[in-house]
C-alpha cells in the first residue's frame, strides 16, 4: 500500500488554535501521526526577568485565555505557599466561586465547539447562547468578561454583595436547566453517537502510563482530580470527580457535560457556606525558596514551578499546562482511525494551543 | 435529530439572544472596567501608577506634568486605580470604542 | 517547600525512573531551570495518589543525558522542549525532534542565556542569527 503523508493544520477550519500534525496515511486509515508545536509561542516564562512577582500575576492571566482566573490563582498560591502567607477564608471560597464559573463556561465553550467538530452547528450555537450567561456573571461581578483579573498575591482584589451571591444562583439555576435541555441532543443523538462512540480509545492503564489529565483521564475510568488535594476551599466542600468508562471520544463529552452540572452545584454549595471577613492581605517582603503547586483546570492538571532567589523578580517560573500532558495521547490515539474522525479525535482532548506554547 | 426539534422551536418563538451591536449597546454593567480616566488637577505625578502597571502603559513626566498612557496597550486589570494614593484615576463603565488609527492619552497639568 | 525530593546523577536516573514507574507512579513533567553559567537543575515530578515525589539531576550544559522517553513514553514531549529552549540535549528519545519542535529550521534556545550561542546573537547586532548554516540554506 501507497503511504502518504498529509499535514494537518496548523490553519484548519475545526481548529480554534494552531496545532500542526504530520500524518502519513496508508488509503484513508491512519498510521502515524506526529505533533508539531511553535505556532503561538510567546516565551511568557521569560517575563519574570522584567516584571516583578506582583506583575507577573497579570502576566500569567494572559497564559490561557479560557482558564486565566484558574491560572492567576495557581500562581498565587504558589507565591502564598513560598511566603506563607494565609489568605482569608472569605477569599478562598471566593476562588472556588470564580474558578468552577470558568470551568462552566470553558466546558461550554468545549462542547460547543465540538458539536463544530462534526457539523453540527445549531447544537454549537446553542451551547454558546447560555455560554454568553456565564461571561455575563464574570463581568458582573469581576468587572472584566473573559481576563477577570481578580487574583493577588494575598487574597482576591474584589468582593461579591450578598445580593449579588443570590443573583449568581438564580442566573446559574437558569444556566442549569438549558444545558440540561441539551443533554439529550449531545448523548442520545444517532448522528452524533455514530461520530464519537468507540472513537480515539485510551484504555485505563494506557492513560495512566502516558500520565494524561483531567476529563481525558477521568472519561478512561481513573478518578484522579486535582482539587481532591482541597486548595482554596475544595477540601470543605463536598464533591466526587465525574468518571467515564470507556475512554472515547463520547465519554470524554459525557465527563464534560457532567462536569457543569457538578461546578454549578460547588458554586451553591460554596454560596450556601461563605463566611464573612477580609478578601485580602497586605503582602510584604519577597519570595524566597521553590514550590511546586497544582490545581484543576478545566483541561487538567495545571503545574506552576517557582524558584525564587529573595529579589523582586522570581527567578524561575515554569507552567505545564494540561494540553501539553494530553498531547502524547493523540500520538497513540489517531493511529488506526480515519482520516475524517481527526478533527473530532483531536478536539475530543480540549486542546489550548495557547496554553500549551506559553 | 428529533431530539433537538423542541430546542428550535424554543428559539424560534423566544427573543433574540443577539444585539445589533453598535445601534443597540447593553448598559454596562456596575463595576465594569472601562476606559481610563485621569482626573489631572488631583494627579501629584508620583509616577506609582507606571511602576505598577502590569503592561508598562503608562509614562509620567514629573518635570513636565505630563501623564501619557498608550490605551492600546493597556489590558484594563485596574491596579492603577488601586495603586493611586490620590485618587484620581477611576476606570469608567463603558468601554472603549475601536478606532480607526492609535491614540495615546496625554494629560499635561500643572507642574507642582 | 519541596517533599520528598530524591537528588539522581545521569547514571542512575533511568534506573531511578524505572523503580517509580514499577511503584505505580504516574509521570508528571519535567521542569529544568538555571542554576549557573553552565549548570542546570532539572527536576523530574511523578505522581501517585496526588502526592508528589520529585528527582533532582543537577548537570552541566554539555552532559548528553538519558532520555526517560523509553520508561515513560510521555516524557518525549517535555524532553524535546528543554532542547529546544535550554539546549540540553537528551540520548535516546523515542521522538527526537533534534530542537526543532517549536521552530522549524535553526536551534536557537532562549532560556539557555549565558551560553556562547546567546552572546554571539548580541555582537552580530541587527542580524543576530546570521552565522547560522540552516537559514543561508533558505535565504
Amino acid at each position: 500500500m501507497l503511504k502518504t503523508v498529509i499535514p494537518f493544520g496548523p490553519q484548519h477550519p475545526v481548529f480554534p488554535e494552531p496545532i500542526h500534525l504530520t500524518l502519513t496515511v496508508e488509503d484513508e486509515i491512519i498510521k502515524q501521526a506526529l505533533p508539531a508545536l511553535g505556532f503561538v509561542h510567546r516565551g511568557l516564562e521569560t517575563l519574570v526577568d522584567k516584571s516583578d512577582f506582583h506583575q507577573m500575576v497579570q502576566v500569567v492571566e494572559r497564559v490561557c485565555g479560557i482558564c486565566s482566573m484558574i491560572h492567576a490563582m495557581c500562581y498565587c498560591q504558589a507565591i502564598e505557599e513560598i511566603m506563607a502567607i494565609q489568605v482569608p477564608q472569605r477569599a478562598r471560597y471566593l476562588r472556588v466561586i470564580w474558578s468552577e464559573l470558568s470551568r462552566i463556561h470553558s466546558h461550554l465553550l468545549w462542547l460547543g465547539l465540538f458539536a463544530d467538530s462534526f457539523g453540527f452547528e445549531n447544537l454549537f450555537m446553542q451551547f454558546w447562547k447560555i455560554r454568553e450567561k456565564v461571561m455575563d456573571i464574570h463581568e458582573a461581578t469581576t468587572g472584566n468578561r473573559v481576563i477577570v483579573s481578580v487574583n493577588a498575591v494575598g487574597g482576591v482584589r474584589r468582593d461579591m454583595s450578598s445580593e449579588q451571591l443570590q443573583w449568581i444562583q438564580s442566573q446559574l439555576a437558569n444556566v442549569k436547566q438549558e444545558v440540561a435541555r441539551l443533554g439529550p441532543t449531545l448523548l442520545e443523538d444517532y448522528t452524533i453517537k455514530k461520530r464519537t462512540v468507540g472513537k480515539g480509545i485510551v484504555s485505563r492503564d494506557k492513560a495512566y502510563e502516558l500520565g494524561l489529565v483531567g476529563p481525558t483521564l477521568r472519561a478512561s475510568g481513573i478518578a484522579q482530580d486535582v482539587r481532591m488535594l482541597g486548595y482554596a476551599a475544595f477540601n470543605e466542600l463536598d464533591f466526587e470527580p465525574v468518571l467515564g468508562t470507556d475512554g472515547d471520544c463520547y465519554a470524554r463529552s459525557k465527563v464534560r457535560f457532567q462536569e457543569v452540572f457538578q461546578s454549578i452545584d460547588l458554586i451553591g454549595q460554596a454560596i450556601r457556606k461563605i463566611p464573612g471577613g477580609e478578601v485580602q492581605v497586605t503582602v510584604k517582603g519577597r519570595p524566597e525558596g521553590e514550590t511546586v503547586t497544582r490545581v484543576e483546570q478545566p483541561r487538567g492538571e495545571l503545574l506552576y514551578y517557582i524558584k525564587a532567589d529573595g529579589s523582586k523578580n522570581l527567578d524561575r517560573l515554569r507552567i505545564r499546562t494540561p494540553t501539553f500532558a494530553n498531547i502524547p495521547a493523540l500520538v497513540t490515539m489517531l493511529p488506526g482511525h480515519w482520516l475524517s474522525d481527526v478533527p473530532v479525535i483531536v478536539l475530543s482532548i480540549d486542546p489550548c494551543i495557547s496554553c500549551t506554547e506559553r | 435529530m428529533l431530539k433537538m426539534t423542541a430546542n428550535i422551536l424554543r428559539t424560534l418563538f423566544s427573543k433574540k439572544p443577539t444585539r445589533l451591536y453598535p445601534i443597540e449597546v447593553r448598559t454596562p454593567f456596575e463595576i465594569a472596567r472601562g476606559k481610563l480616566v485621569n482626573e489631572i488637577e488631583n494627579c501629584n505625578f508620583c509616577s506609582i501608577c507606571a511602576l505598577k502597571c502590569p503592561s508598562q502603559c503608562i509614562s509620567v513626566d514629573k518635570k513636565a506634568a505630563t501623564w501619557t498612557c498608550d490605551p492600546f496597550a493597556c489590558v484594563y486589570c485596574g491596579i492603577c486605580v488601586e495603586a493611586c494614593p490620590f485618587k484620581c484615576l477611576h476606570q469608567e463603565q463603558a468601554q472603549r470604542r475601536p478606532a480607526y488609527e492609535r491614540q495615546i492619552l496625554l494629560k499635561k497639568g500643572l507642574p507642582h | 517547600m519541596l517533599k520528598e525530593m530524591v537528588p539522581v546523577s545521569v547514571d542512575n536516573l533511568v534506573k531511578e525512573t524505572a523503580g517509580l514507574k514499577i511503584a505505580g507512579y504516574r509521570f508528571v513533567t519535567l521542569s529544568c531551570a538555571a542554576i549557573d553559567k553552565d549548570h542546570f537543575d532539572i527536576l523530574y515530578h511523578f505522581d501517585l495518589g496526588l502526592d508528589l515525589k520529585h528527582l533532582r539531576l543537577t548537570v552541566s550544559g554539555d552532559t548528553k543525558i538519558p532520555s526517560i522517553s523509553p520508561v515513560y513514553f510521555a516524557a518525549f514531549l517535555v524532553e524535546n522542549e528543554i532542547q529546544d529552549l535550554f539546549g540540553i540535549f537528551f540520548e535516546g528519545l523515542v521522538i527526537d525532534y533534534r530542537g526543532t519542535l517549536f521552530l522549524e529550521k535553526m536551534i536557537h534556545t532562549p532560556f539557555c542565556k549565558y551560553t556562547v550561542q546567546a552572546s554571539q546573537s548580541k555582537t552580530n547586532g541587527s542580524q543576530p542569527l546570521s552565522g547560522s548554516p540552516d537559514l543561508k540554506e533558505e535565504s
